[in-house]
């Protein structure tokens, strides 16, 4: 079932179109990236969602009803851009924050207390924000997004600023938010953390959708069936064996290893492929070269970039 | 400043009366009369003290130094235009010696004028006029009121301060606070909980209220430290008023006291309660007023050193009211005085400068304060809009094209 829809939402601001068309299913109890280039339209969808905006066209749906006021203490916003007040203190600002997001006192102290002893920051209730480090600050801010676990957590760019030892907490936290029930959109420029925690994809560049569906699925839609085989033994033999649905791409030597690379058809797999050689080589390791999140995302980037610059030039 | 603020008020209030006292607190003046026709003619106060005492000038000045006198007035004779002496050890203040001189020249011209015309001291008083002007409005009705121009002017120009002051000050205070959120960045934070439009009306109002409690708070702490001073320092405060007057000329002796109770009754006799219920009107319409479009400008920035080009026009009716609140209340009825009484951005200031002189009809204040509400409720739609957009645009030089096309853009 779907926790949020978000239906042919177009977006203008005076000099440029922020959304075009853009339609979006996000799963319950999943975690949704949402990626893209600067610039291509993420913050503003995102600031649609949370009703900091409102579409020009289309519509938005929470639980299958249309997205309204009384939807925002169900969603936790943590922005990309993200500061507290300087003079404040932590505790009184976190249960400020909690208090506008519409719980009531006690059960804020209660749970703050839980989550700081959790993050052992206990301490700092009474530190002034302008004392703390900015990965100090970012841990607060976590704390006030998910504190009223809200059904639906956006958090832009989530990791800036943290040392990898926070960032893995916090990683082990958002998969942990989701096991409890939470859906999750997460908005990143860090493919390795997409393809770690995410379950579904979506790409948007230049105000447009060009890319969308479960992360295994695009990763199976994107493979380019090539492999790398490391053997001992004699290249002829090897590529004696092969028939034509395989094709060499490269090779090379090192010391008595010889390495390489191989494209196969569709139609074949890497069964298909080792019941050929092993009985002319010796095998030391197979492994297929799979196009990371990183290489979609470019390779998609750049494929839609002409396209999009041709239509705009038309649209004026 | 919750603190400082009503010590400097009080300080400003306490300061003059105090240097004056101490300025004379010590004056004892010697009389050497040789016509003897000064004794008890000197009027004796706290801070001067005549005596009388019949020896020569010369053993006078000889014991200068081991008496307690201050100072020796040497009275030689009553001719038209004698010179009178004052020998000093410690210089008597130009009040003094203007004193002196009122009293010297009216006990001879009363002494010539009972010689002259053979009629003793009663008869001369039963004739010495003592004249005020007293200004008194007729209305169409030909109902008549009795008013004062002096506490008009001065109770008029300092709600007309207050009100200048208060607006910039607070004003100013929202607009740090808006950009205090934006550059911190933690708007990002409470604009997805609360509406731009919700956060913008909590500021203003909240700030509006933080200057009411700091307000009143003053106006007490004022009152009290300025009691608590004066008795302990033991200053009448009536001599403050008094040293006011004599700066001002307008003293004869014996006066002081009349002058002081005129005025203590004019001020009675002004619209206080209007006055005061108009002042808190004027003092928050105007700073609403004014406090949306300092918010929008905050928002439209990203530092306080980008304010400068909006700050200018905005502030400009303001400072303009304030600058020509003196001519207004040279001529508190005219028909300058009326337009800008009327018009929103400046009938905060000019219409309190206009109420205690007591010429504004009912109808005009009415109208005043009519449009000073859709002042605001128009300058607030236009913050609004300026607000919600300017909020979340970093890094951009806005220009007031920019600002006008925030106008309309769409929710």
């Amino acid at each position: 079932m779907d926790l949020l829809q978000v239906k042919r939402v177009y977006k203008s601001y005076a000099d440029h179109q922020a959304l075009h068309n853009i339609s979006l299913h996000i799963k319950k109890q999943s975690i949704f990236g949402l990626l893209g280039p600067n610039g291509a339209g993420k913050t503003t969808l995102i600031r649609i969602i949370n009703q900091i905006t409102g579409p020009d066209k289309g519509e938005v749906f929470f639980e299958k009803e249309k997205l309204a006021p009384k939807h925002i203490s169900q969603i936790g916003y943590l922005p990309e851009e993200r500061g507290l007040y300087k003079k404040m203190k932590v505790g009184e600002q976190a249960l400020y924050l909690a208090q506008l997001k519409g719980m009531d006192r006690g059960e804020a102290k209660y749970k703050l207390n839980q989550w700081f002893e959790k993050f052992e920051i206990n301490e700092w209730w009474d530190k002034k924000v302008e004392e703390l480090s900015k990965g100090m600050a970012q841990k607060v801010q976590f704390i006030t997004t998910v504190l009223h676990e809200p059904k639906l957590l956006i958090l832009d760019e989530p990791f800036s600023g943290f040392d990898p030892i926070n960032t893995n907490l916090i990683k082990k936290e958002i998969l942990e938010l989701r096991e409890k029930g939470s859906t999750i959109i997460f908005s990143t420029h860090n493919m390795e953390s997409v393809e770690e925690i995410c379950d579904d994809i979506a790409l948007i560049n230049k105000s447009k959708k060009i890319l969308e569906g479960k992360v295994v699925d695009i990763k199976e839609a994107y493979k380019s069936n090539v492999f790398e085989i490391v053997f001992v033994g004699n290249m002829i033999a090897f590529s004696t064996a092969l028939w034509t649905a395989f094709e060499i791409l490269d090779k090379k030597q090192v010391d008595n290893r010889i390495h390489v690379k191989i494209r196969a058809s569709k139609s074949s797999d890497v069964n298909e492929l080792l019941q050929l050689i092993v009985t002319k080589v010796q095998v030391i390791s197979v492994h297929e070269i799979a196009p990371s999140m990183n290489d979609i995302f470019i390779q998609k980037v750049q494929e839609v970039m002409p396209e999009t610059m041709e239509e705009e030039v038309v649209g004026e | 400043m919750t603190l400082i603020g009503p010590l400097l008020m009080a300080g400003l209030m306490i300061i003059p009366g105090w240097l004056m006292m101490r300025d004379k607190d010590m004056q004892r003046i010697e009389v050497v009369d040789e016509t003897e026709l000064f004794i008890n003619q000197f009027e004796n106060t706290t801070e001067l003290q005549f005596k009388h005492e019949f020896r020569s000038i010369e053993q006078a000045k000889a014991n200068l130094y081991n008496d307690v006198y201050t100072s020796i007035l040497h009275i030689k004779s009553v001719e038209k235009n004698s010179e009178v002496t004052m020998y000093y050890k410690k210089q008597p203040g130009m009040m003094t010696i203007a004193k002196i001189e009122k009293t010297v020249e009216s006990v001879i011209r009363s002494n010539e004028i009972q010689r002259r015309f053979k009629i003793n001291k009663e008869e001369l008083l039963e004739i010495q006029p003592n004249i005020t002007v007293k200004p008194i409005s007729v209305d169409a009705d030909g109902a008549e009121e009795s008013k004062n121009v002096g506490a008009s002017t001065g109770i008029g120009f300092f709600g007309a301060i207050l009100i200048y002051f208060f607006i910039f000050m607070y004003g100013v205070q929202i607009m740090r606070g808006v950009i205090e959120e934006k550059t911190s960045r933690i708007v990002e934070i409470i604009i997805s909980s609360v509406k731009p439009f919700q956060l913008m009306m909590g500021k203003i109002v909240g700030i509006a209220l933080v200057g009411l409690t700091q307000f009143l708070l003053w106006s007490i702490l004022t009152g009290v430290i300025y009691v608590v001073v004066m008795s302990v320092l033991g200053i009448d405060p009536s001599t403050v008023s008094q040293a006011n007057e004599m700066m001002e000329g307008v003293d004869v002796p014996g006066m002081s006291d009349n002058v002081l109770v005129s005025s203590i009754n004019e001020i009675k006799s002004l619209p206080l309660l209007q006055i005061f219920i108009s002042f808190i009107f004027y003092f928050l319409g105007g700073y609403l007023l004014y406090g949306a479009l300092l918010a929008a400008v905050g928002s439209a920035v990203d530092s306080e050193a980008d304010t400068q080009q909006f700050m200018l026009p905005i502030t400009m009716p303001l400072i303009f009211s304030f600058v020509v609140a003196q001519t207004v209340m040279e001529n508190p009825d005219g028909t300058m005085a009326f337009w800008l009484s009327i018009i929103p951005f400046t009938s905060p200031v000019i219409m309190m400068v206009r109420i205690p002189f007591g010429g504004v009809e009912t109808w005009e204040l009415l109208l005043s304060m009519f449009l000073l509400i859709l002042g605001f409720l128009g300058t607030t739609w236009v913050a609004a809009k300026i607000y919600r957009t300017g909020i979340l645009m970093y890094g951009k030089k806005v220009t007031y094209k920019e600002l006008w096309k925030w106008l309309f853009y769409k929710g």
